[in-house]
């Protein structure tokens, strides 16, 4: 069985390449996957979602340009780095108090969509007062997103 | 190296023009989706590539340089038509033997393996099997001859969708695997865009898109704002326009991003949504290469 299953949500609209591409990223980014390990074969990843096989190529293609994995002929593609800045335990830590805040926002009144804009506002204005970087704010968002 | 090449090729059934003049290249190594309205020429277009229909006027190649119907043509080209054709009376068992003895190359040990995997049964009568287990064991006596091109008109019109799901999985990994070239033919528009990377879009028998998914996606954007600033596209290709009284989306041939003014906004566009608007306007095309492409322009879109 492969570490990380892929999904796609035809309703989306994001082209079905760069879904897995964000799959793969996301899962890196929470630890799921670390350098070393191996992705799921081509064809696997084929049988499982029927989809075009040059899709799953170019994927995992725009992954080795970014120097994210590599592909070993004869044996597969395996995580190169890793995207995760912190340690998996201080990672939990951060999860712990993050839930701890979201149960107190709970009790005070918000929905999930409520504290979805909240905090994709808040990430914005962060960053943005920070250091004006327009990419951070555009990754942090889709992180939002996807913890949505 | 082309697996079907097409030059002004026509087909005429008494008085009926079935194909006018199509020209079309199809690469190898892609899956490539033939859509198109009824009658739109698609099932001919198929029959004459396979070699069972021969052409009216124009020339048609396949694998290359073959002549459809020719021995080198049928020994690399598989064919599932329409409705699954087995004998209906006969056990799955004696399909295999059936299509062992009337073809030079059947890989038997792939085909009873793919059957097991399949859990479909050798003795049942091919009658008797559910209507997904039939398109399967089509779909299997096909891939067991290794062709080089997989012809398959219609395959998945009356599966269910897991039926349809795994037949199109079965497909796309002898394409991964086997590098086999596959052209369908199908209406399922929705599930064409992860499954084919490349496209013919026929209608009243001409070719009238033509090209890899990506291209044509990439190639095309949706454009929604006022409808009284429309009038700001007339030199932008105009593809189809869907008016209301306040606000227009227009489907329009660009790449670009930059032309795009205030209160206006650019969205990519599905494959779905580029097929209907194409159907749409049956006088608009988007052809590669040598074909020279034509759009219509948008005073006409706005009729």
């Amino acid at each position: 069985m492969s570490l990380i299953e892929f999904r796609l949500d035809p309703a989306s609209g994001v082209p079905t390449y760069l879904q897995l591409v964000h799959q793969v990223e996301h899962a890196l980014r929470l630890g799921y996957i670390k350098p070393g390990d191996q992705l799921p074969k081509v064809r696997d990843v084929v049988a499982s979602l029927a989809i075009n096989p040059n899709t799953v190529s170019k994927a995992y293609r725009e992954l080795e340009t970014k120097g994210l994995i590599v592909g070993r002929p004869g044996q597969g593609t395996f995580i190169l780095a890793t995207l995760s800045q912190v340690a998996l335990p201080e990672l939990a830590g951060f999860r712990r108090s993050l839930r701890n805040w979201l149960a107190k926002v709970d009790a005070g009144g918000l929905d999930e969509s409520g504290i979805a804009a909240l905090v994709a506002s808040e990430l914005r204005d962060f960053y943005g007062r920070r250091d004006g970087s327009s990419t951070r704010v555009g990754s942090a968002d889709e992180d939002v997103e996807g913890a949505a | 190296m082309n697996v079907i090449e097409a030059s002004n090729l026509s087909k005429r059934y008494g008085s009926t023009q079935a194909l006018r003049e199509c020209t079309l290249a199809i690469p190898a190594g892609h899956v490539t989706a033939l859509v198109g309205p009824n009658g739109a020429g698609k099932s001919t277009l198929l029959n004459l590539v396979v070699g069972l229909l021969a052409p009216s006027e124009g020339s048609l190649s396949v694998l290359g340089s073959c002549r459809p119907g020719s021995l080198a043509a049928l020994d690399g080209i598989a064919f599932v038509a329409q409705d699954t054709p087995l004998y209906k009376n006969v056990s799955a068992a004696d399909m295999l033997h059936l299509t062992r003895n009337l073809n030079r190359h059947f890989d038997w040990t792939y085909a009873e393996a793919r059957l097991g995997e399949l859990g479909i049964p050798l003795k049942r009568k091919a009658g008797k099997l559910s209507g997904g287990q039939q398109a399967q064991l089509a779909l299997t006596l096909a891939l067991a001859r290794h062709p080089k091109l997989l012809v398959l008109d219609e395959p998945v019109a009356m599966l269910d969708p897991i039926a349809r799901h795994d037949f199109m999985a079965t497909v796309l990994v002898a394409a991964a695997e086997d590098g086999v070239s596959v052209v369908l033919s199908s209406h399922v528009l929705a599930e064409l865009e992860r499954s084919a990377d490349y496209i013919i879009l026929m209608s009243q028998g001409k070719v009238q898109v033509a090209g890899e998914v990506d291209d044509l996606l990439a190639g095309h954007r949706i454009l929604s704002g006022p409808a009284a600033d429309a009038a700001a596209y007339t030199e932008l290709p105009v593809v189809h326009a869907r008016q209301g009284e306040v606000q227009t989306h227009l489907l329009v041939r660009t790449s670009m991003d930059d032309r795009v003014p205030r209160g206006w906004e650019s969205h990519p566009v599905g494959l779905e949504e580029l097929v209907l608007a194409y159907l749409r306007e049956p006088d608009a095309s988007a052809l590669p290469g040598p074909l020279r492409s034509s759009v219509i322009d948008a005073s006409e879109a706005r009729r």
